[in-house]
């Protein structure tokens, strides 16, 4: 939405404005920027009163949250960090992929043949995303301990991929929706089949939003509480419920390595927002607004 | 486990019968009637005017499988006594939970807590965003960059930003409370009391959120006219009078629906209050969805928390209208 195109229209203002916005933009930013900054403090440097601005970096937050030291001996102990990233990569990625390959489908089903009640399945599709969370996980967990699924990765993956399922198709219906159909209309009258009109003419066009929209359900999934909370075990827990757990430990929160886990858990979070920021706008409201 | 077999059996028919097919022309009469009906199946399937809901059938069985069939099944429960920490099955129960629940003087609590905060919160989100979309209208040196800044705070996770602000405000150390002691003499103890705690996780959810409110106001800012402005610089309109006249009427429409999105999203709050204050001190800064979560899983009142799920549900399926009316007319002026 603020791409190229739309700026020009822009009425110009000088470097005082770049002044002013960066000092508002930097007091906004400062909470994650203090985060970043005690993650890189020793102990006492992160409880300090006054608190410190000019400090010594230290790793020692970073190397904690992997591995800490064992009581008897010397050896490192794994704090099983490690896992509970590779499950927050693992769980999101396989459900992402799973719901943007079926909401791509309907997507396009419900922009170029529409249904009888297309408006109607829309907004039902909708309405599952816009739902409180919790109320869609009380039966989801009796389902799943009816049936054994709980805490398993399947389970978890599966409920991602209908999680990001909505999203998905209103994103992609989004983006189909701004196609012409001049050229699909073109392909096929040089003899081009429906599948071809699909994989060949349609999809190329929307590399940029497919990868905006695969990028932002990914960063939903990788955010995502509740229902890592109630249906993650010890073995396929996610970074947000392993963080949630840090806060409650008996020994008194640790706040360096709290700190060191977020910021890595945020590493690519920014990365990701500086990828989208075209597609910012769509993507936050699940589609429905284009500019 | 049939399936998949006959499907075998029926492709291998096809392939065997291909060069038949091609010098026989009566060879339908021939074919065994399995293969036949299961080629027939197969072509009315995919016929073009069922492609449609063929695409879209993939995406509507899932979504069946992990929405509204547990949906449904919760529903059933809110009419039966059962709790899932316990081994006896359910008895019937009519619509004794749904009485309850609305006559029960903590729920309407909890939702007057939640409507507390939505309001402060969404309040607070539509100012600032307005105000930093107003910051963000011209074009200067870094703009793009100093908006990536400010965006990303709604990029964040909830545990996040609520293990951050749980820190700032920490009595001792925490710089909120360090910067308040600094100035005023005394710590701040910002989660000791009911309002305090309110006010805590208020800011935090309206640090998140105010972005995207900046956002739509900012879409509505960039697409007035240019002509508009001239007109009203050769007018000699007052500032405020061209806010009102020429820039109020291009943002009244994204802001409505800002509105609506931000109330629906801040209604639904849980795991910024889950980390700040965990519904503390006491049960005053419990919104409805921490509630709903206990109900549930801590007392595993599984049949109260479903007929208190359903009265949610009506809630967000009354704003999620009202939210995709105002979008299509709004595409529709476009």
């Amino acid at each position: 939405m603020f791409g190229k195109r739309k700026e020009r229209g822009l009425r110009e203002a000088g470097w005082g404005q770049t002044l002013f916005a960066g000092a508002i933009g930097l007091i906004y930013f400062f909470p994650v920027l203090w985060i970043i900054m005690t993650a890189f403090k020793t102990r006492t440097d992160a409880l300090a009163t006054p608190p410190k601005f000019i400090f010594t970096p230290t790793l020692d937050n970073f190397v904690s949250v992997f591995w800490r030291v064992s009581q008897q001996g010397n050896e490192a102990i794994s704090t099983g960090f490690g896992l509970y990233f590779f499950n927050s990569v693992f769980v999101a990625a396989s459900g992402v992929l799973l719901a943007l390959i079926i909401g791509t489908l309907a997507a396009y089903g419900f922009s170029r043949y529409p249904l009888k009640g297309n408006d109607t399945y829309l907004f039902v599709i909708l309405t599952t995303r816009m739902l409180p969370p919790i109320i869609v996980i009380i039966p989801i967990f009796l389902m799943f301990r009816l049936t054994g699924m709980s805490g398993s990765y399947y389970g978890v993956i599966l409920l991602y991929a209908a999680f990001n399922l909505p999203f998905s198709i209103w994103m992609m219906k989004s983006f189909f929706d701004e196609l012409s159909g001049d050229v699909e209309d073109a392909a096929r009258l040089d003899g081009s089949s429906e599948r071809g009109v699909f994989f060949r003419i349609c999809l190329p066009q929307l590399k940029a939003g497919l990868a905006a929209t695969a990028v932002f359900a990914l960063i939903l999934t990788w955010n995502e509480f509740l229902f890592a909370l109630l249906l993650t075990g010890s073995d396929t827990r996610t970074v947000p419920v392993a963080m949630a757990r840090t806060i409650g430990g008996e020994l008194g929160v640790d706040w360096g390595l709290l700190a060191a886990i977020i910021t890595l858990f945020l590493i690519p979070v920014f990365g990701v927002t500086y990828l989208l920021q075209n597609h910012l706008l769509r993507g936050v409201t699940f589609g429905t607004i284009k500019k | 486990m049939n399936k998949p077999v006959t499907n075998v059996a029926s492709a291998s028919a096809d392939l065997s019968r291909t060069p038949a097919a091609s010098n026989n022309v009566t060879d339908n009469t021939i074919t065994p009637a399995g293969g036949k009906s299961m080629r027939d199946f197969w072509q009315w399937m995919f016929s073009p005017e069922r492609r449609g809901a063929m695409l879209v059938a993939p995406a509507l069985i899932m979504l069946f499988l992990m929405n509204i069939f547990p949906l449904m099944w919760s529903f059933g429960l809110s009419f039966f006594h059962y709790k899932a920490s316990s081994i006896r099955p359910p008895r019937f129960a009519g619509f004794y939970y749904y009485e309850k629940v609305l006559t029960d003087p903590v729920v309407w609590e909890r939702l007057q807590t939640t409507a507390q905060i939505v309001a402060l919160s969404v309040l607070l989100q539509m100012v600032i965003g307005f105000a930093m979309a107003l910051m963000f209208e011209k074009k200067f040196p870094f703009r793009r960059e100093l908006l990536m800044l400010v965006l990303t705070p709604m990029m964040l996770s909830f545990v996040a930003v609520g293990v951050f602000f749980k820190l700032f405000y920490e009595p001792t150390f925490g710089i909120l409370s360090q910067g308040y002691a600094y100035f005023f003499g005394e710590p701040l103890t910002l989660l000791a009391t009911k309002w305090g705690a309110i006010w805590a996780i208020v800011i935090a959810d309206a640090w998140m959120w105010s972005p995207f409110v900046m956002l739509l106001v900012l879409a509505g800012l960039v697409s007035v006219p240019d002509y508009l402005y001239e007109a009203a610089a050769v007018d000699r309109a007052s500032w405020w009078r061209r806010f009102k006249t020429v820039t109020f009427p291009y943002v009244r429409g994204l802001l409505l629906l800002a509105l609506l999105f931000r109330t629906i999203e801040t209604f639904k709050i849980f795991d910024v209050v889950y980390i700040i204050t965990a519904g503390g001190p006491g049960t005053s800064t419990e919104t409805i969805a921490v509630y709903v979560y206990k109900v549930a899983f801590q007392f595993f009142k599984t049949s109260q928390s479903s007929a208190l799920s359903y009265i949610l549900l009506f809630v967000v399926i009354v704003l999620t209208n009202l939210y995709l009316y105002f979008v299509n007319r709004r595409n529709e002026e476009i």
